[in-house]
């Protein structure tokens, strides 16, 4: 059973992290970044079989990738929480000859990043390609992924869609942070997403759904739940309702802090609604 | 040197076919990815023999990619094809992001290059691949010259590790170079000494090439011909020595003279020793509908246009 305490301790360490990093340098994403804070800390301390340390192949273990990249600082963050590499290295995020690039690339040889991504809709086709090695390896591990909504837009991901479903890529979890933001503003006024599951469901996934992808139980029933659902001849997809900029009040219910970082008095206003737990980097 | 003659003529993509025949009896982790022209890349064989290991994609070349790039991890090396106006334009930032700054050990198989695809017209005619693959850090990119190369061009590919784009063509065409050749990535093959110019050409345009040296020799003139299959990396130390020895190049590809091989060889020339060269490809043009013969005609990309080529040349030493 998860310890909800002990999670909940890590989020809050993680949105310090996330909030410190982006301050530092002045730029990144801490909207999504905060959204997504409790998938990214339950995937891989409750949900994920992981092996020690890191090999590219991932083999006999789960593997994950980012497909949105933009939203890096909770995804190197918890890595290096999970302890892929020193949490003071988040120090370097951004900065010229880091490991941490702005998007997330195997290029510096970053423990646990397996692809690089940042330009949008290809981490679903890369996912199901691993997925397809996983199986030709015989290897019963799984395969996760994780999509901004307004990624759905670009065309590779219904390419990507459809072929998992004719494949049959029943060991592949993908979960669609429906935040319902982009950069400039609503996804339904951009250009309207409408119904994401149905969508998904038509094109022959099974599909779930978590109504609140900021609250910690919530997020561990809805992954566990579609880990059950692999292995029946369908791919699984979790449409997760979040908030961006979720746990600092005034980076929530905008789109607003997608890709800008807080001022010293912003930083410190949010970073007291976020008391320290685990020990800042 | 070898005299070389044509043992009966065959497609290039035919040469690619029978490479993944070959690789799937003996490499276990190859596998096979196509964007519905199964028939066209001539691997129906390799299906046949190993149905686990291949993955028709349909008319998806961004996935295929991606999906390509994803096998990878996990030890597959994925020889993912199509024609290669599919294989590069429509898919470049796929390719860049999830292949080549990934460095994925993904294998671009692309048939159907240049003008020689005929009568399908320039929708189908990618004049441009060469320049836009050699353009990504970390892209090896080979063309060769006919069946039995590109044969051993696609064995070499996967034992090579790291991503490769593999072009060839469409029509039928001399099958000169020797059956289970060796062939190594980045090494250029002297086909003739000569001593009055230098040909170095890639692709269709090698046989061509062969054909223009024996015309010249004829008329006096003494050619050097050089089969350039990989054209990143560059086999430098082979044009350079050659280009000291004859102080003239002609250079011959089936591409745009923006971005194909002869930039390359320019740039190598500028570098190290600036020396005349005249320019076989097309000159920043579409291609249209018509025979593969008469396209290669029409756009000066044949023996003809190569011994015209070094006529000019000559006269600049």
């Amino acid at each position: 059973m998860a310890d909800i305490a002990e999670l909940e301790k890590l989020v809050v360490q993680v949105r310090r992290d996330i909030l410190r990093m982006v301050h530092k340098v002045n730029s990144g994403h801490p909207g999504g970044s905060l959204g997504c804070t409790e998938f990214f800390v339950t995937l891989y301390n409750e949900i994920m079989e992981l092996k020690d340390g890191f090999d590219m192949d991932g083999i006999g273990e789960d593997i994950f990738f980012l497909s949105n990249g933009h939203i890096s600082p909770v995804f190197y963050s918890v890595l290096s929480r999970r302890g892929y590499f020193p949490v003071e290295e988040l120090n370097t995020f951004r900065l010229i000859d880091s490991r941490l690039q702005g998007h997330p690339t195997t290029h510096e040889g970053l423990p646990g990043v397996r692809v690089a991504s940042g330009s949008l809709g290809q981490g679903m086709s890369v996912a199901i390609g691993a997925a397809q090695a996983k199986k030709l390896n015989n290897d019963n591990h799984l395969v996760f992924s994780l999509h901004g909504d307004g990624e759905l837009q670009e065309g590779q991901n219904w390419e990507a869609i459809m072929y998992a479903a004719g494949h049959k890529v029943d060991n592949l979890i993908a979960t669609i942070d429906r935040n319902g933001q982009q950069i400039d503003g609503p996804t339904e006024e951009v250009m309207p997403l409408g119904d994401v599951s149905e969508k998904f469901r038509v094109f022959g996934w099974d599909v779930l759904e978590i109504e609140d992808g900021n609250d910690l139980q919530q997020v561990i029933d809805g992954l566990n739940e579609a880990k059950r659902r692999t292995g029946k001849g369908k791919p699984v997809c979790i449409v997760m309702t979040t908030m961006m900029g979720n746990g600092v009040d005034f980076m929530m219910h905008t789109h607003a802090w997608h890709g800008k970082a807080p001022n010293d008095e912003q930083l410190e206003t949010a970073l007291a609604q976020n008391p320290e737990t685990l020990g800042d980097y | 040197m070898t005299k070389y003659t044509d043992q009966g003529k065959q497609d290039t993509r035919s040469g690619y076919g029978a490479g993944m025949t070959e690789l799937g009896r003996t490499n276990p982790n190859v596998v096979a990815l196509c964007a519905d022209l199964v028939g066209s890349l001539k691997i129906q064989t390799f299906i046949d023999e190993n149905p686990d290991r291949f993955f028709q994609v349909g008319i998806a070349e961004a996935n295929m990619m991606g999906i390509a790039a994803g096998m990878t991890i996990g030890g597959k090396i994925p020889f993912a094809s199509t024609f290669a106006n599919f294989a590069t334009g429509r898919v470049y930032d796929q390719i860049r992001q999830s292949i080549a700054y990934s460095d994925k050990n993904v294998k671009i198989c692309a048939s159907h290059a240049g003008v020689t695809l005929g009568e399908d017209g320039a929708t189908h005619q990618i004049l441009e691949d060469i320049g836009l693959m050699k353009m990504l850090p970390g892209m090896t990119v080979i063309n060769p010259c006919d069946f039995n190369q590109t044969k051993a061009a696609t064995l070499a590919s996967a034992k090579h590790h790291g991503p490769v784009y593999l072009r060839f063509g469409r029509p039928k065409v001399a099958n000169f170079t020797p059956v289970d050749q060796k062939f190594e990535i980045g090494k250029a093959v002297l086909l003739s000494e000569g001593a009055d110019v230098s040909i170095i050409a890639t692709g269709h345009l090698v046989w061509q090439s062969l054909i223009a040296a024996e015309n010249l020799k004829n008329q006096g003139i003494s050619c050097e011909v050089i089969n350039i299959h990989t054209i990143k990396p560059l086999d430098e130390k082979a044009i350079l020595d050659s280009a000291k020895k004859t102080g003239c190049v002609v250079t011959a590809e089936e591409h745009n003279f923006l971005g194909g091989l002869g930039e390359s060889v320019a740039r190598t020339l500028a570098g190290h020793h600036p020396t005349p060269q005249e320019f076989v490809a097309t000159k920043d043009t579409f291609g249209e509908s018509g025979t593969p013969d008469q396209l290669m005609d029409k756009y000066g990309l044949n023996a003809k246009a190569i011994e015209a080529a070094v006529h000019r040349v000559i006269k600049r030493k």
